[in-house]
């Protein structure tokens, strides 16, 4: 092997960076990709079978085994021609699909390539504010991946499954001791999931109560999208609860607003502002004195794990996003885990199935088939099994690896992290809430002070010329232009400078008007996308090129 | 605590900054009353990697993991080789340890695999389009169900009596709440399905008629006459597919007619996991995008003009349109789609094929050799890769039984249906191309035994 024995030289000639414009389309490292459909054929396969076990008698000559003529297909290859003695009943798929296949190697190129155009948590920091981009250990990836978690039938025999069911349990005490509530459910799905499992509770509960014709349920305008969304999914109907100057619950306008037509309260806590409610104990005394539930959104609780138990602070319900307080990977979108604490009252009506210990130590699975003997106040099945196992696996591994006191010191650097990012721009980005005080897990900012014609979306864009992911943007909805910083505690002293370097870089352009911060992003793998066109004229899947 | 960078000394320069002294302070909003002084009580201080791993080795252990046994079990969960390179890919950290991809520009990657998707998923159903996927097959079937409801402002859903009863109970839950009408009756252990019952049924408010194909006990049945029935009275008709590697084999709902169809993706590159994360497939015909829920991935162009991929349709969701949301749905499941999409590109047109034709020919060669054990009768004669034997004895504790003997035989319909009326004596069998012809006969032999 030789190295180029040319080398570069101060003298060669100077070429712009991108300005060349290659036969590919590609830009060395930075590689265009088609789509599948426009490489793979149908006729193409990644995958090779085992042929079918028919041989004579297999399985030995005794009377009954498995036979040749047993094959349906075996005058015929798979599926190509009705086989004479298949079991179709003539519903054969005789039309072509179009799946286009790859070999193996043009499979792992085509994701590998596909992969390098995304951003992500191990790439860089990831201040998506809200969403809690943390590292995401590899311990519990490998894990999960155990065969006795990850090659689990969910309706194997209870007796083959005690170690699973025993993760549930594990984790769902654990989930209980840091929020110090009365129960758990540990079926939904994500945290929409575990807020319509909340809210179903609650109805249920007002139900046995007789008390079914509260049908309105309150949510702050900085709440999430899901609150209110959720409410309505449950057949409730949605009303705002204002805010204060500060950012918080307004609890007086609170207080007016409740009535016998309320069923409950959907407050997130610490809020979207990324401050702490704290009048939340007499927000839950209220709507409990006014005869309502109050339902925590628990996606924010990475702040307050180890310091506060929401138990503490008079809840009835909270689900817990295993994907952001405890580490669980997002997966680029998911899959997430929204287990749901519950306080005594609410206990009763958690959803079906539910793991139980035994007096003699081992775990029972409390399904259709046993609820009406106990637990027949159960609102019900949110889900078609138990709930998202291979995230369980890694949160409890997490949970572990962290135990009590780490616990508490990711909170304590989350929030440490957020208030050092807060204080370092403060000055050059507009914080509405920061003259109060400290904020907890995320810093948030405004669009006042930019320049005419800047917003948001331009600083976010900048942002990722100077390799990070935005912050969210335009969320919470209470605040103009809203930037919404999250750092986490998984990240360094040094990346944090370096992020707010940027950032008050960018903030400092924005201010001054800088054009050239409109073209951001330059450098990414795509500039802006045209996202009014693709809604206009929906194409949201391909197809065949006509004739040009 | 090796998942924290910061030392001590950065965490004291830092609070220098913040003008805080001490991170206990930044927690003055907490009211004192609600604050731990130390740490949470009960819960053990944090542990090294190799400690964990021995405890959650421990507790794996006393598992009887699948691929162990001769292993029968699907009814909506099913066990089928995933190859290697799939778990490789899902876990490189730029799709592992990405977000939903609100910032296009930088997830290209996920956007341009999740289009790759939606038109696979749209293909394999024979529908017009897809959506990047919801939680599992039971919530995308109540999501179908509310769709309906909005499509034709009518709130009463025929439910098949083949329709897994966990979807059917998901459902009903569901619909208590929305004061939506289901009807459902539970299925005989029969080969006759209710398709003509169903489309008798249909009236002037019934919003769809819901029918799982292949359904619970493995039937497979035209459906095409029925889809025709509920269209005649302006009702939507919604097919629910648990094991896609059927389309693979037999006609999809889509050709049939179908206005929804969804289902569970998991047997593609998903494994059995315990019943999660699973894959909720969602598609449509093109004129109802407007009211489906989930993310939806749209091709676009950007400041350049060259070919680019975005979320889109964004205003009938939670974060734009709130309480109006066609759903509540946020995180999704987008690494199990990719895991789908994945498998499924590796198959190709063929290899799917090749795969269904394994599953059926096994699934046969199992339902012949099974139902010659004395006793055992063979309920359902048409199937895909799963199929029903009515035992003469109550199933579950056969399925003990047999699982002492180191065969996981089925799913027993007594626990799919616990108010058993007759149910209780039928076993599920599910067959797929992990099952060799030693294992249909260690289970034949098996069954001899505990029958004997
Ligand atoms: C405050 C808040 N609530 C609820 C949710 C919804 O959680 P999930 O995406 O897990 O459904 C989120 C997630 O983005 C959130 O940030």
């Amino acid at each position: 092997m030789t190295v180029n024995p040319g080398g570069w030289r101060p003298d060669a000639p100077k070429v712009e960076a991108g300005s060349t414009l290659t036969y590919t389309g590609n830009r060395a490292l930075m590689l265009e990709e088609p789509l599948i459909f426009e490489i793979g054929t149908t006729e193409t396969t990644g995958v090779d079978f085992s042929p079918l076990p028919f041989r004579g008698g297999v399985g030995g000559e005794q009377d009954g085994a498995l036979r040749a003529s047993d094959n349906p297909l075996s005058q015929s290859s798979p599926l190509k021609r009705r086989g004479p003695t298949d079991r179709l009943g003539g519903l054969h798929r005789a039309v072509p699909i179009g799946l286009p296949g790859l070999s193996e190697p043009e499979a792992v190129r085509h994701y590998t390539r596909l992969s390098r155009q995304n951003y992500a948590i191990d790439l860089g920091l990831f201040p998506l504010g809200s969403c809690t981009m943390k590292h995401n250990p590899r311990l519990n990836e490998k894990i999960a991946r155990l065969p006795g978690f990850a090659d689990l039938h969910p309706l194997a025999p209870i007796d083959t499954v005690q170690g699973a069911l025993a993760v549930i349990h594990e984790l769902g005490h654990w989930l209980v001791t840091l929020t110090g509530m009365h129960s758990v459910a540990m079926s939904p799905k994500a945290g929409a999931h575990g807020e319509l499992c909340g809210v179903l509770a609650i109805r249920a509960a007002l139900e046995a109560k007789g008390e079914g014709h509260r049908k309105t349920i309150l949510v702050p305008e900085s709440a999430h999208g899901t609150n209110p969304a959720t409410a309505a999914f449950a057949g409730y109907s949605v009303e705002a609860i204002p805010a204060t100057a500060e950012g918080r619950v307004d609890l007086a306008a609170l207080e007016a607003r409740l009535g016998p037509d309320v069923a409950g309260v959907m407050i997130t806590n610490p809020n979207t502002c990324g401050l702490f409610e704290r009048d939340m104990k007499a927000i839950s005394d209220a709507v409990h004195a006014a005869g309502g539930f109050v339902y925590c959104d628990g996606a924010n609780f990475n702040a307050i794990v180890g310091r506060v138990r929401p138990g503490d602070l008079g809840i009835d319900a909270m689900h817990i996003n295993l994907h952001k307080t405890f580490s669980t990977p997002h997966g680029g979108g998911g899959p997430g885990a929204g287990p749901v604490v519950f306080s005594e009252a609410l206990a009763p009506f958690a959803p079906l199935p539910f793991v139980e210990k035994t007096a003699e130590g081992t775990y029972r699975l409390v399904e259709e088939e046993t609820v009406a003997h106990r637990h027949s106040d159960s609102f019900g099945r949110m889900t078609a099994f138990h709930g998202q196992m291979g995230m369980f696996t890694r949160a409890l591994a997490y949970i572990l690896s962290h135990g009590a006191d780490g616990l508490r010191q990711v909170s304590g650097d989350a929030v440490l992290n957020a208030n050092y990012v807060l204080r370092s721009l403060e000055d050059v980005l507009d914080a509405p809430f920061a003259a109060a005080g400290p904020c907890m897990h995320e810093a948030l900012f405004s669009d006042k002070g930019f320049a005419e014609g800047f917003s948001t979306l331009d600083v976010a864009k900048a942002l990722i010329d100077e390799g990070f992911h935005p912050m969210t943007v335009y969320f919470p909805l209470v605040v103009h232009g809203a930037m919404l910083v999250e750092p986490t505690e998984t990240e360094s002293k040094a990346a944090l400078d370096q992020f707010i370097g940027a950032l008050r870089r960018i903030a400092e352009r924005a201010r001054a008007g800088d054009l050239s911060l409109k073209a951001a992003p330059v450098e990414a793998p795509r500039r802006r996308l045209d996202e009014t066109l693709a809604a206009r004229r929906p194409r949201l899947v391909w197809t065949e090129p006509g004739p040009a | 605590m090796r998942y924290l960078p910061l030392t001590d000394t950065d965490r004291a320069a830092m609070l220098e900054v913040v003008g805080a002294p001490s991170i206990d302070a930044l927690f003055a909003d907490v009211p004192e009353e609600a604050r731990l002084a130390g740490p949470v009580e009960g819960l053990p201080n944090h542990a090294s990697e190799m400690a964990v791993e021995r405890h959650m080795t421990a507790l794996a252990a006393k598992n009887l993991a699948a691929g162990s046994v001769p292993f029968f079990l699907g009814a909506g969960a099913y066990r089928h080789h995933i190859p290697a390179s799939v778990d490789h890919l899902i876990q490189r950290g730029e799709f592992l340890t990405s977000y939903t991809p609100y910032q296009p520009e930088i997830a290209q990657g996920t956007l341009q695999m999740l289009f790759e998707f939606q038109t696979q998923v749209a293909r394999l159903y024979g529908c017009e389009v897809a959506n990047a996927s919801m939680y599992d097959g039971s919530t995308a079937c109540w999501e179908a169900v509310t769709m309906a409801r909005r499509v034709t402002r009518r709130r009463k859903a025929l439910l098949s009596n083949g329709l897994h009863p966990h979807y059917v109970s998901v459902v009903r839950t569901m619909a208590g709440f929305t004061e939506d009408e289901v009807a459902y009756t539970p299925p005989a252990l029969s080969v006759e399905t209710d398709l003509e019952a169903l489309a008798a049924a249909i009236d002037d408010d019934t919003s769809c008629v819901v029918v799982q194909y292949p359904d619970i006990l493995g039937r497979i049945a035209d459906l095409a006459p029925l889809a025709e029935a509920a269209h005649a009275r302006g009702a939507l008709f919604v097919a629910v597919v648990t094991e896609p590697v059927a389309l693979g084999a037999i006609r999809s709902p889509g050709e049939m007619g179908a206005d929804i169809v969804v289902g569970e993706g998991q047997s593609l590159g998903v494994g059995l996991q315990f019943g999660g994360p699973y894959l909720g497939l969602f598609a449509t015909r093109e004129k109802f995008v407007r009211q489906m829920p989930g993310r939806l991935c749209g091709e676009t162009v950007d400041a350049e003009g060259k070919r680019g991929f975005v979320l889109t349709l964004s205003t009938r969701e939670q974060h734009i349109r709130r309480e109006k949301a066609t759903s509540n749905i946020c995180t999704n499941s987008g690494l199990c789609a990719l895991a789908f999409s994945i498998h499924l590109t590796l198959l190709g047109e063929k290899g799917l094929r090749q795969l269904a034709g394994l599953n059926h020919a096994l699934a046969c060669a199992a339902a012949e050799r099974l139902s010659r054990v004395p006793g055992v009768e063979l309920v359902t004669p048409t199937f895909f890769n799963e199929f029903t034997l009515r035992l003469p004895r109550e199933t579950r504790p056969l399925v003990r039984a047999l699982a002492d003997r180191g065969v996981l035989a089925g799913v027993s319909l007594g626990r799919l249906y616990p108010d058993g009326d007759g149910r209780e004596n039928g076993l599920v069998v599910a067959v797929t191309e992990t099952v060799t012809a030693e294992d249909i006969e260690a289970y034949a032999s098996a069954l001899e035994e505990v029958l004997a």
